[in-house]
């Protein structure tokens, strides 16, 4: 990771790796919803609305990788003080944001029709939008601590600890007694309780989603050394 | 020690003191923060009277009775334990709420021990699956729910 620390090799890199992101994530998140809305079959009890999966699951898996790729970026820069961990901690916030509120909204949406309510207090969705606010408190944090000229430390030290939320969002279902079923797929087992013909398109949607989420933190991590870079060459006017 | 060595030793001891407290704090929670009682929870602490709780578990099998006014049923719910909570719901039941599935019912327990439900939430299990591999009924059960 040291060797990207350097601005200057980050944006070397970084720009021709943006469109490849964008471009194979966008194909390949069209070609999955294609298969899993329309060629993947209906549950035997959720029936049609099961297909809401192909993009509640990815948005749920990047909210929380979002948050740990921060608290990662967080932790980089209080030890090592990498200029550049900051400015990755600053563009993974917002599409992370973006995508635990998806999650939350195609969960309320699927919880109708499948439990009989669009939202209950139990633990997993409980933590899930306390992420949600986490994020939102973070991006504020960022602001107001950038406008007073700092260095953004207070901010990546509210990134770290807010960490915690993230094996608790993961472990609620197995912790608590919860409405939210318990986890389908286990990554360290290699096992999973979803049938082939509906995990192959899930698993590519999540790929797909996680090339565009790589995209978009690149696109904004570039604007964000831009932005330094006016800003210094404004100073020395 | 140098002072990039300092900082993490430190922040390593603080995310791990963080982590501690949370997993504490975990532990306490571990009653208050369940969203439903299982049949077993209520046999072991004696149903919760007086105020409004969750009971959750398995719609026992062949348990649902309708009774002739249309609206009422009644049922068993019943987990791993040999415990049963007598259930007694009037109005809508979710379309996925079915015999020896998940379920989840608001209400209060009388003196008798039946727990009248005000609400009725179908739990879904962590299986999906197509409905021509649903070996155990045997039938599209997908079907029905168009």
């Amino acid at each position: 990771m040291h060797i990207f620390a350097n601005p200057a090799r980050f944006l070397k890199i970084a720009r021709p790796l943006t469109p490849w992101l964008g471009w194979s994530g966008g194909l390949l998140i069209v070609a999955a919803l294609a298969v899993g809305l329309f060629a993947s079959p209906a549950d035997y009890l959720q029936g049609e609305s099961v297909r809401i999966l192909y993009v509640h699951v990815p948005a749920a898996w990047l909210g929380m990788g979002g948050w740990t790729g921060l608290a990662i970026a967080s932790f980089m820069q209080l030890v090592w003080r990498h200029p550049l961990a900051a400015v990755a901690a600053r563009a993974i916030a917002v599409p992370g944001a973006a995508f635990t509120a998806i999650c939350l909204i195609t969960g309320a949406l699927w919880g109708k029709p499948t439990w009989g309510t669009y939202w209950q207090w139990d633990a997993r969705l409980t933590s899930m939008l306390i992420l949600l606010f986490l994020y939102i408190a973070f991006i504020a944090l960022d602001d107001a601590e950038r406008e007073r000229g700092g260095e953004g430390r207070i901010t990546a030290i509210f990134g770290l600890v807010g960490a915690v939320n993230i094996p608790i969002i993961h472990y609620s279902v197995e912790y608590w007694n919860t409405l939210h079923q318990g986890q389908s797929i286990s990554f360290l087992r290699g096992s999973s309780s979803i049938d082939a013909s509906m995990l192959w398109p899930l698993l590519a949607s999540a790929l797909g989603f996680t090339l565009l989420f790589g995209a978009v933190v690149l696109m904004r991590m570039r604007a964000a050394l831009a932005r330094q870079k006016v800003e210094a060459r404004l100073r020395r006017m | 020690m140098k002072a990039k060595n300092q900082r993490l030793v430190l922040l390593v001891l603080a995310v791990a003191a963080v982590l501690g407290a949370v997993l504490l704090a975990m532990s306490a929670l571990k009653e208050q923060a369940a969203y439903f009682y299982a049949p077993a929870d209520v046999a072991r602490q004696g149903p919760p009277q007086d105020r409004n709780v969750r009971i959750g578990g398995m719609v026992r099998k062949g348990s649902v009775r309708r009774a002739p006014d249309g609206v009422t049923i009644d049922f068993l719910v019943g987990d791993d334990s040999p415990h049963l909570i007598p259930v007694r719901f009037k109005g809508i039941v979710p379309d996925l709420f079915r015999e020896e599935s998940g379920v989840v019912a608001e209400g209060r327990f009388q003196a008798g021990g039946l727990f009248v439900a005000d609400e009725i939430l179908a739990k879904h299990d962590e299986n999906y699956m197509p409905p021509q591999l649903d070996v155990k009924t045997g039938e599209h059960k997908s079907e029905s729910l168009k």
